[in-house]
Formats: structure tokens, C-alpha cells, sequence
């Protein structure tokens, strides 16, 4: 009987290692924001190469800056592009740089949870900062029920939801609210990571999209695609135009329209509060962080052939899942910088 | 079967420096030896690797442990961007949601190991303890699983309005209901510590012998005045050290406590806020804390977190043990 | 009677009554906590949850095939390393030692068995993840393993030290070698108590997540060999949980409804073979 139990222990044991040999196994980490387009296309590339899969993990833009700097995982990934300590610190670690692919566009979207409010709220910029800085503290405050004339706000407390984990995300709506308050910006700063001065912490956009839903008279930041699948209302934001814009991929693509024309090589760029009438105020690009040296050839090749996909076929998922395409000046200049992953 | 083996060792002492049967050379050659060290590298390998454990945890939390020395147990601010790390917050939700836990559970706890020492027939007393264990098999993310689906709309909708409502000028009791915070997570806790306190609380109690409690009821004392008066007292450590072991399983909780606590640092009178714990914060942020600092400061909680277990654990264990041989009959009345 | 005896007879009875709904109290939980999981986990199992792999984000009929799987290998590795290590470490215990390695080998593992289980993740990561350069199911199963070690120690010393001296004595006088002994009398002797303590160690860290987040992190597809990423059932619950899709929650009672039922059998099953006393082999 036991004779019979190791003999199957040690078959196990080489089935699965010897499985391991023909499957070769990609792990990326990092943003909560695109991860539903991420799944789908990891899901999809997969079905076309059956023997690559390519296992990415949300845990935050952090974690996917953290992770890939560490080289436990092969790439990264973030909506906030790594800071200059940041990729300094990657070079001194490995000795080459690491390199910024936007993947798609997103908008950031406040949503929220009102009892018997069904209808789309207006936010202006100073009624964001507000309630994330803890000073407007209930729902029926005139700042925010200035622009909102016939909705019937309750004089409930407001419950504030962000992210407890190291997230793009946050990069987007603190550099939003660093961009459109001098006190936000001298108080808290942007980062993805920062010290919220009041607030509920939910652990990547599903946790904060999971407090939302489930706290009466709760309000959170999340990527549009999360509120769309939850439906859950999500409110318009003024822009730096003076109109009140609803998330949507036209409103993402105009924020992008002037970056995309001058585009850095690196393609770290903020598009938050961008400049034009239709431009929704707190949109972003979203990166895949890949080491510029990839040793392995195998993953290197691997690595290089999705990005190529990702920016042909992989842009027709995005706005199925509410994500906006590259613009294409964007995916002419990526395509030129896959050749320097060597 | 042929699984001794007759010799004649014990005769002959070979041309060693001792005389006797037990010379090194023989046990060699029996294999013992072999068998000694081999065993005996295992034993070791434990005491190595519990070594190495608390020396990385000590190594790895030097560069905060340089820079912030004590302070970083007085400063609340855990900043990120400013390179700012207090661990007050954190170790204050640990010890709130701790304490909360064992006053819901220390009470309901040795009151159901009296009943189940002193009361409950045997065979009552063995199957309720056999389901009590059960409930200390439960892990912890279903606790914590239960704790989101269940016990947080219950304090949202009905407990923590109610408490606001009759006991609302307590300090501990104002602020807005949230359903997560610092009392949800001492709720579910105290259901986890429970078990604990239950089953080494009614061995003590168990223990207790017999001639305490009957002379007790000679001298006229109900069943209740012998019970709380005599036997309890008499196996006072023993029920401290139960305790001491459920707080320091409180203390280490991680999975259920992230998902009801609110993931928030804040310090806070009221017991509706949102808070943090040491080994939350570590669960949610130890992946993404870029730059060392930052690591190292979750790596310093962590070892404070070690500590504080480890002295509990430490303590525990004395009370019990010198319980269980004070008492030595079996305490059936 | 005098009315100061009705008074203490009463808080007796009252009292007594007392502690009597603390331990009804204690044990219904029990009882509502396995209930509602069984309605909930019970209602959402399906043929796909077993068989199929994660679905991409916010599409249904996705499964947690991986991570049954994965959850079975971290646990085959960690009773890899926390079965012989307590096995052997208990046997020197009991059958070799000196009192004073005795006490210190005890301590540690005392020490050991007190360490949150958050933080042996934190071991685990720095030891295992970090120089491999990989999240892996070796490192999860390492820190499991750890975990094992303790329980399995003091457990199997305890039942080893209960064989009685007198088995001992007779193979001596009969000539068996100590290892011999060991081998073929004391460990079957005790080896209803070893099964049990294995058995409990097992479930104790079948249902572990905390150390399992940074060592085998996680894994959408099946994880190949033994150097990857793996989902596992504890993290795959709590990922699913706090998540927003009600597609998700139902999975995620399912799972839970899997985890406990394995850890509630594998208990139940360790005591009834305890409880059948510890039993000398027929020869």
C-alpha cells in the first residue's frame, strides 16, 4: 500500500514537472484599472497560443511597479508611470532600463451609492477635493448640490472609499485633485500611495467598487468599466472647459488628443484635466512595464509577439470592455519601441 | 517474523577508551548512532530555522528601526510619499479589535467551559466539546467570508443604530454606522477565540480535584458559590492562560480581520470606526511598498507582531501548565 | 428556609443556567456558521466550478479547477517538508535526547508554532521568493510546511512518549538495537496518535491564505511544475469576496463551502481514529 502511494507520488511529481516543460509560463502584476481588459486578452492570446499563458495578478500599480523591479515577476504593470527614483532605482538594480508601453485608455469615475438617487449627479472639481479632504462632509452640501438643482440629496454623512493598496489608479485622482486644488496638492499630494485624510480602504478597484455597493452613501474612484459591470451610477465631472462631462471613450480620447500628438519617447504622460471641450478631466493612459533585457529568448519573443498583437488586434477588445484605443500616432511610435526589449 | 535480532554485545568490550556494552564503536555498528544523528538533524533544522526566522525579521527591519528608533511606536502618521512611517494606528487596532474580542468572548467562554466542567454529564460535556474544537478548525477567510456577507449588514442595519441609539453618549459608540470597523472585527475574533478559551478552560477546570469542590458543599455552599468560589479560583492561571492564548491568536489575525476592519489608520475612541491592524496592513501593503524604508517598516510590524505573540504564548503556557499540576484529580463533581 | 438561602439558591440556579446558554450560545454558532455556508455553498456549486478555469473579469461561468488544484500541491509539498521534519525531529525527542536539547528544541518549536501566519509569508518571501526570483508553489508550500512542523512535533512526541516503557524494555532485553526498536515497535505502537496529529496539522494549514499571498500569489491558468504562480482555494475566497461581481461571491461560497468540508472531514475523521485508544499491533 505504501510501496503503491510513493509510486504515485513520484509519477505525480514528474507529470507536473514534466508539463511544466512544454508550457511556457509568463507572470505580470500590477494595475486593478485595466484588468478586466488584461484578463480578456491574456484569456484570448491564450487561446491562440496554447502553450504560452501569460498569468498576470491585480495587485496594484505598487505591486506591479514593486514585483517587476524585484524580478520575482517578467513585466509590470501601472496607471501611474514610474517616477525618475522609481526607474532610477530599477537601473541601478539591474543594471538596464525599463520601458513604459500604454496598452489602452481609461477614465477614472467617482461613483457612488445613494439610496433612492438614480439619477446622474454633476460634480464640479471643488466638490471632489471637498469631500476627499473630509470638509464637505454630507450629501446635501451646496457645493455639491449646487449643479445638481432637482435631485433630492439626503442630509446623510458622506462615506468616503479609496484605495488601501499602492494603486495607478490613485495616481490618476490625486494627480487630478492635485491639479484642480492647491490645498489637495499641498496637503496630500499625488502618488499612489498616499496619506488620505479621511476614508474607507478597499483593496484594488474591486474592493473600493465592493465597499461602494455595498455602504449606503458611500462614494469611491474607480475605472469606468468597474461601475458599468457593478451598475452602479457614476457622475459627471466639470472640465477645465467649464463642461460637464460624462466618462465615455470619446470624452477619454479627447484628453488624449494633445499628448498623443506630442508624445514622449519614454510615454510617461498625464492627461488628467486636459485642455479641449469634450475632454473628460480624469482619464489616463495605462503602461505594461517590461524590463528592457529580457535574458530568457523564449519569454523575450513571447513578450514582444503580444505586445505586437496587443496593438493591432488586441485594441479591437478595448472598447467593448468600456477602454478607449490607442490613438494612432501612439501605437506607430510603440511599435517602433518593441524593438528595443532586446 | 524475524525483526529482533539475538546478539551477544553485551560481553567483550572492543579497543575503545570505555568499557561496556554502549561503546560508541557498537552503537555504530547497530545503526544507532546513524539513527541518532540522523533524527537528531531534524530536530535541529527546526531550531535553525526558527533562528533564521526571527534574525531576518530583525535584520530586515534595520533600516527603520536606525531611523525612527522608538519613535515609531508614538508617531500615527504612515506616509508613504513623505517617507513617514508611525506604527501607532496599527498597533492600536490590534489592540482594540483584541480587547473588544476577548470581552464578548471571555465571559461566554468560561461560562460555557463551567458548564461543561461542572454541569454537563460526561458524555453532554464530550460531544459539545467535540463541536467546540470543530469551530477552532474554521480558517480564517471563511470567518472572514461570513464577516462580509453577514455580520457587516447586521452592524450596519441593526446593531451599531441600535447602540448609537441607547448608548450613544458613550465616546464608543458615536459616529457614522459604516458596518466595518473596530467592533465588527472584535465580533468576529471573539467567535474565533472562543474555542480556545472553551477547551483549555474546561481542562483546567476538569483538573481541579474533586476534595475542593466536595468539601466545599460540606460546609453548605450552593453549587454555583462552590463552582465560582472554590473551583475557579483554584484554577485561576489556568483560565488566564486560555485567555492569554486567545489574545495572542487575536492579536496574529489576519485574513478576517482585512476584510471587516475598514483598512483605515485611524485612531479613534469610537468602536464604529474604521481602523487597521498591524497584520492587515502588512497583508495589504507588503506586496507594493516600494523603496526599503517603506518595506522594512511593514517588516518592523511585523516583528512587533512576533513579540507580542510570542510573550503571550510564552506566559500562556507557564499559567497552564503549573495549573494542570497543582490540580491533579479529576474534578467530576 | 430562610429567605437569605432562597437568595443564593436561586443565583446558583441562575448562575448555573447562565453558563449553560454560553455553551448552547457557542456551539449554535457553529452550527449557523456550517448551515448558511451549505445553503449558500451549496446553491453554487456547479460542474463548472470544478472543471473550468477562471473566466476573464466580469464574465461568468468561469471555475476554480486551478485552484483545487493548486491548493492539493501546496499542500502534498508542505507535508513534504512539515511531516518527516516533525516525525523524525519527535522521535529524537522522545527516544534520544538529552533534556536540555530537549527544552531548546521545544521552545523553537513552541516559538515556531506562535509566529502569525502573516509573517512566516514575510519568511517565506525572503527566503524563498526572493532569491528564486519567482512566486511560486514551492515557496507557498514552504511556508505551509513551516507551519506543519510544530504541530506535528509536540503531537507525535507526545503519543511516542505514551507508548509504554515497557515495550521498550522487552525488545532491549531482547538484543534489538534502539533503531530497530524505534522502527518496529514504538512507531506502530503510536501510530494511531501520529496519523491524528499529521491529520490535524494538514487541516490546520489547508485552510491558511495569509502566508500563501506573497509566495504562491496567484494564478488565472493552471499553474505548470513546481517554480509558478498557483491559485489556491483560501486566496482564491478572499480575492472573490471583495470583489464587487455577484458572480464571484457565489464562487467564492463554493469554495468555501469545499475548504471547510475538507477541513471538517480530515478533524472528524483524526479524532475517530484517536478516539479508538492507542493500540499495539498484532505481531
Amino acid at each position: 500500500m505504501k510501496r503503491i502511494a510513493a509510486i504515485f507520488l513520484v509519477v505525480l511529481g514528474l507529470a507536473v514537472a514534466l508539463r511544466a516543460q512544454s508550457i511556457l509560463s509568463i507572470n505580470g502584476a500590477g494595475a486593478t484599472f485595466p484588468y478586466p481588459m488584461y484578463s480578456k486578452w491574456f484569456d484570448e492570446y491564450h487561446k491562440q497560443h496554447a502553450n504560452l499563458q501569460i498569468n498576470y495578478q491585480s495587485i496594484g500599480s505598487g505591486g506591479g511597479i514593486k514585483q517587476v523591479t524585484e524580478g520575482t515577476v517578467d513585466f509590470g504593470a501601472s496607471d501611474g508611470p514610474m517616477n525618475d527614483e522609481q526607474l532610477k532605482g530599477f537601473q541601478d538594480k539591474h543594471g538596464f532600463g525599463i520601458l513604459h508601453f500604454p496598452t489602452v485608455l481609461g477614465a477614472v469615475v467617482p461613483t457612488y451609492n445613494i439610496p433612492k438617487v438614480t439619477s446622474t449627479l454633476k460634480f464640479t472639481p471643488e466638490a471632489l477635493a471637498g469631500i476627499y479632504l473630509g470638509k464637505i462632509t454630507k450629501w446635501n452640501d451646496p457645493v455639491i448640490t449646487g449643479p445638481n438643482k432637482g435631485i433630492n440629496l439626503p442630509a446623510d454623512d458622506i462615506v468616503v472609499v479609496h484605495r488601501a493598496d499602492g494603486s495607478g489608479t490613485t495616481y490618476c485622482w490625486t494627480d487630478y485633485l492635485s491639479k484642480i486644488s492647491d490645498e489637495w496638492k499641498n496637503k496630500v499630494g499625488k502618488g499612489t500611495s498616499v496619506n488620505w485624510p479621511v476614508g474607507l480602504g478597499g483593496k484594488g478597484n474591486e474592493g473600493v467598487m465592493g465597499v461602494v455597493k455595498q455602504t449606503p452613501n458611500s462614494i469611491g474612484y474607480v475605472e469606468l468599466i468597474y461601475a458599468i459591470q457593478n451598475n452602479t451610477p457614476f457622475g459627471d465631472v466639470r472640465n477645465s472647459s467649464g463642461e460637464f462631462v460624462t466618462a465615455s471613450l470619446a470624452g477619454v480620447s479627447a484628453a488624449a488628443a494633445g499628448a498623443a500628438k506630442n508624445m514622449p519617447d519614454d510615454f510617461r504622460v498625464s492627461i488628467t484635466n486636459a485642455p479641449g471641450k469634450a475632454a473628460y478631466p480624469i482619464s489616463t493612459f495605462t503602461w505594461l512595464l517590461v524590463p528592457e533585457k529580457i535574458s530568457d529568448a523564449a519569454k523575450r519573443d513571447a513578450i514582444k509577439g503580444f505586445l505586437k498583437w496587443m496593438m493591432s488586434d488586441g485594441q479591437n477588445y478595448a472598447e467593448g470592455l468600456a477602454y478607449a484605443k490607442l490613438p494612432s500616432p501612439v501605437v506607430a511610435k510603440e511599435t517602433k519601441a518593441i524593438a528595443k526589449i532586446q | 517474523m524475524n525483526r529482533l535480532v539475538a546478539t551477544t554485545t553485551t560481553t567483550a568490550p572492543s579497543a575503545g577508551p570505555v568499557a561496556g556494552s554502549r561503546t560508541f564503536l557498537s552503537r555504530l555498528n547497530k545503526g544507532d548512532e546513524i539513527a541518532r544523528l540522523i533524527t537528531l538533524l531534524f530536530a535541529v533544522s527546526v531550531v535553525l530555522v526558527t533562528l533564521l526566522l526571527v534574525f531576518e525579521l530583525w535584520q530586515g527591519s534595520a533600516l527603520p528601526r536606525h531611523k525612527f528608533g522608538f519613535n515609531f511606536f508614538r508617531t500615527s502618521v504612515w506616509d508613504p510619499i513623505f517617507d513617514q512611517f508611525g506604527a501607532l494606528p496599527f498597533i492600536y487596532g490590534t489592540l482594540v479589535t483584541a480587547a473588544v474580542s476577548l470581552l464578548i468572548a471571555v465571559p461566554l467562554g468560561i461560562g460555557a467551559a463551567i458548564f461543561l466542567a461542572e454541569l454537563a454529564p460526561a458524555r453532554v460535556s464530550d460531544t459539545l466539546e467535540f463541536f467546540i474544537d470543530l469551530l477552532a478548525a474554521v480558517p480564517s477567510v471563511i470567518y472572514g467570508l461570513l464577516g462580509v456577507f453577514i455580520v457587516i449588514p447586521l452592524m450596519r442595519e441593526y446593531i451599531q443604530p441600535g447602540l448609537k441609539n441607547s448608548l450613544g453618549f458613550l465616546p464608543f459608540f458615536q459616529g457614522p454606522a459604516y458596518g466595518v470597523g473596530f467592533l465588527t472585527a472584535g465580533i468576529v475574533l471573539a467567535i474565533m477565540v472562543i474555542p480556545y478559551i472553551i477547551s483549555v478552560s474546561r481542562e483546567v477546570l476538569l483538573s481541579v480535584p474533586r476534595d475542593q469542590r466536595e468539601a466545599a458543599l460540606a460546609l453548605g455552599s450552593t453549587r454555583w458559590e462552590a463552582t465560582w468560589k472554590v473551583v475557579v479560583p483554584f484554577a485561576r492561571a489556568g483560565i488566564f492562560g486560555s485567555i492569554f492564548l486567545a489574545l495572542a491568536r487575536a492579536l496574529g489575525e489576519t485574513m478576517a480581520v482585512t476584510m471587516v476592519i475598514g483598512n483605515t489608520p485611524a485612531i479613534s475612541a469610537s468602536l464604529f470606526s474604521p481602523g487597521y491592524s498591524i497584520a492587515a496592513v502588512i497583508a495589504n501593503e507588503f506586496t507594493e511598498a516600494t523603496g526599503d524604508l517603506y518595506l522594512q517598516s511593514l517588516i518592523e510590524l511585523g516583528l512587533v507582531l512576533f513579540l507580542l505573540t510570542f510573550i503571550l504564548n510564552g506566559l500562556a503556557r507557564l499559567l497552564i501548565v503549573a495549573t494542570s499540576q497543582k490540580g491533579s484529580g479529576t474534578g467530576r463533581a | 428556609m430562610n429567605p437569605r438561602l432562597r437568595w443564593r439558591k436561586f443565583v446558583s440556579n441562575f448562575m448555573l443556567t447562565l453558563t449553560g446558554v454560553c455553551a448552547v450560545v457557542t456551539v449554535s454558532v457553529l452550527f449557523f456558521i456550517l448551515g448558511y455556508l451549505v445553503f449558500h455553498g451549496g446553491t453554487s456549486i456547479s460542474w463548472n466550478f470544478f472543471t473550468k478555469l477562471p473566466a476573464p473579469v466580469g464574465e461568468t461561468g468561469g471555475g476554480m479547477a486551478n485552484a483545487i488544484l493548486g491548493s492539493a500541491k501546496l499542500l502534498l509539498l508542505a507535508s513534504l517538508l512539515g511531516v518527516p521534519i516533525g516525525f523524525f525531529g519527535a522521535i529524537y525527542l522522545a527516544e534520544f535526547s538529552g533534556s536540555t536539547m530537549a527544552f531548546v528544541v521545544r521552545y523553537a518549536a513552541d516559538l515556531l508554532n506562535g509566529v502569525p501566519s502573516i509573517v512566516i509569508g514575510i519568511f517565506a518571501y525572503g527566503l524563498v521568493v526572493l532569491p528564486f526570483k519567482h512566486f511560486s508553489t514551492l515557496a507557498g508550500g514552504f511556508a505551509l510546511g513551516l507551519m506543519m512542523i510544530p504541530i506535528t512535533l509536540r503531537s507525535t512526541e507526545e503519543f511516542l512518549r505514551a507508548v509504554p516503557d515497557a515495550l521498550r524494555e522487552g525488545a532491549m532485553a531482547l538484543g534489538a538495537s534502539k533503531w530497530k526498536t524505534i522502527a518496529t515497535i514504538i512507531v506502530p505502537a503510536a501510530y494511531r496518535g501520529i496519523l491524528t496529529a499529521i491529520l490535524l496539522a494538514f487541516a490546520r494549514v489547508a485552510g491558511e491564505t495569509a502566508p500563501l499571498l506573497f509566495t504562491a500569489f496567484g494564478n488565472r491558468f493552471w499553474s505548470p511544475g513546481w517554480n509558478q504562480p498557483t491559485a489556491s482555494l483560501p486566496v482564491m475566497i478572499f480575492t472573490y469576496a471583495i470583489a464587487p461581481y455577484e458572480d464571484w461571491h457565489r464562487q467564492a461560497w463554493a469554495a468555501g463551502l469545499v475548504l471547510l468540508g475538507l477541513i471538517l472531514v480530515i478533524n472528524i475523521v483524526a479524532r475517530a481514529i484517536l478516539s479508538r485508544g492507542i493500540a499495539v499491533p498484532r505481531a
